[in-house]
């Protein structure tokens, strides 16, 4: 579902239709019976309800806001949670930032244990996870010799993203999730909204963290 | 939204110094969104007096309304809400005009919004003068001021808002890009409100 009331013609809008209806009610009310009008009212009411959910199901399609860097510097925004160390992600990382000025952003989302608990913002320990696990990732980027800094980001990956590309000027996103029997966020569509929504290059990054642990 | 930073070598540590930002994850910039939550919350104030003016008209005993000897100026009324109706068309024209980046009409739709906006709450203020009870004669008098004076409440801000507006058109701020009129986009969206609750009182107190 979206907001139909997003702007000022939207409310221009709603006023014209209100106003048609309520001279509607009126004339009736005045040609014959206030009950007639009432009943005429309770009828658009009922009709105005109806139309207002229908007009607010679905998504608006929409352009990310981007941010202009400039200064000449690669820039490169990580997206991961759990895969944020995968060895395949580090791999890639550091192919798209060798030789060059470059400069990295990891986002992790903060992600609920449940829809009741982001519902109820219960999501202080997925913060807290997201921060362990970001911090380590930073570390591991540190240690390949680049620049990189980290932010906690929205539990929707793809608004994370979004808001992480209004205030780092990224050239080039790298997603990273699970293999696809067990990522949720591919389940979700997640790649495949981001390369909608942003004109950037996107890759995705598969990390099975599975087979890296039973080798460990 | 959390942070962190670490770097290498001689890219120290990039620091932050004062709060930490604000989370940008509204999909519809932060004034809009005020202005729409301010408007949900100001819904359910109207609603609250709708529900005692509905309730105190089914419990009115004998059940004739207005109760007998008041009479409510319907048509005056009426052309009250034209005009008041009318300013929606103006502010709509000044918004669009400054879209187009016509600053000549920008002015002129918010100075006439301004004028019509006065122009209703005087007429209101006269009605009042004339209308021959006040709020203390029954019950149907205190929730006719209350709700009536509720909305023209609303209306004053509305039109203190304009001033600023106005007179912020008239020193040359506002631009065509969406970012560069929210200064009239939001007052804007807050004068339909006040129009459109106008039509519901209007049908409602002096209509049915």
């Amino acid at each position: 579902m979206h907001n139909p009331l997003r702007s000022e013609a939207d409310a221009f809008k709603w006023v014209v239709v209100i106003g048609i209806a309520a001279a509607s009610v009126i004339a009736l009310t005045l040609l014959t019976r206030p009950v007639i009008g009432v009943i005429w009212a309770a009828l658009l009411i009922g009709f105005g309800v109806g139309f207002g959910y229908r007009a607010a199901r679905g998504s608006l399609p929409r352009d990310v806001e981007l941010t202009k860097g400039g200064d000449g510097k690669f820039r490169l925004l990580v997206v991961a949670n759990e895969t944020v160390q995968g060895e395949a992600l580090l791999n890639e990382i550091r192919d798209r930032c060798h030789d060059r000025r470059s400069e990295v952003m990891v986002v992790t989302p903060a992600l609920a244990a449940s829809r009741a608990s982001h519902w109820a913002s219960d999501i202080d320990e997925a913060i807290e996870l997201a921060r362990q696990r970001m911090e380590l990732s930073l570390i591991e980027i540190q240690q390949l010799g680049l620049k990189a800094k980290g932010e906690i980001g929205d539990s929707d990956p793809n608004t994370a993203i979004e808001d992480a590309l209004r205030v780092f000027p990224a050239d080039e996103i790298v997603i990273s999730t699970h293999p696809p029997d067990r990522s949720r966020w591919l389940e979700h569509g997640v790649v495949d909204k981001a390369r909608e929504r942003i004109d950037l290059p996107i890759t995705h990054v598969v990390v099975d963290l599975t087979s890296r642990r039973a080798m460990l | 939204m959390e942070s962190a930073t670490a770097a290498l070598g001689h890219d120290a540590h990039e620091e932050h110094h004062g709060p930490p930002e604000a989370n940008q994850s509204s999909r519809i910039d932060r004034q809009t969104l005020g202005i729409l939550l301010f408007i949900v919350s100001e819904v359910m104030l109207f609603g609250a007096f709708f529900a005692s003016y509905f309730f105190l008209r089914v419990v009115v005993d004998p059940p004739s309304w207005p109760p007998h000897p008041y009479e409510l100026p319907v048509a005056v009324a009426g052309i009250n809400t034209a005009i008041l109706v009318s300013s929606s068309f103006t502010i709509h024209y000044a918004l669009e005009s400054i879209r187009r980046g016509n600053r000549t009409g920008l002015k002129l739709g918010l100075v006439l919004t301004w004028m019509l906006g006065m122009t209703f709450l005087f007429i209101q203020v006269n009605e009042y003068v004339h209308l021959g009870f006040s709020a203390r004669d029954l019950g149907f008098g205190s929730i006719f001021y209350s709700l009536t004076g509720l909305h023209g409440a609303h209306v004053f801000v509305g039109l203190c808002l304009l001033s600023f507006a106005t007179i912020r058109a008239f020193r040359g701020h506002f631009g065509p890009e969406e970012k560069d009129h929210l200064g009239v986009e939001v007052p804007g969206i807050y004068w339909h409100f006040v129009d459109v609750m106008w039509i519901v009182v209007y049908t409602t107190v002096y209509i049915l």
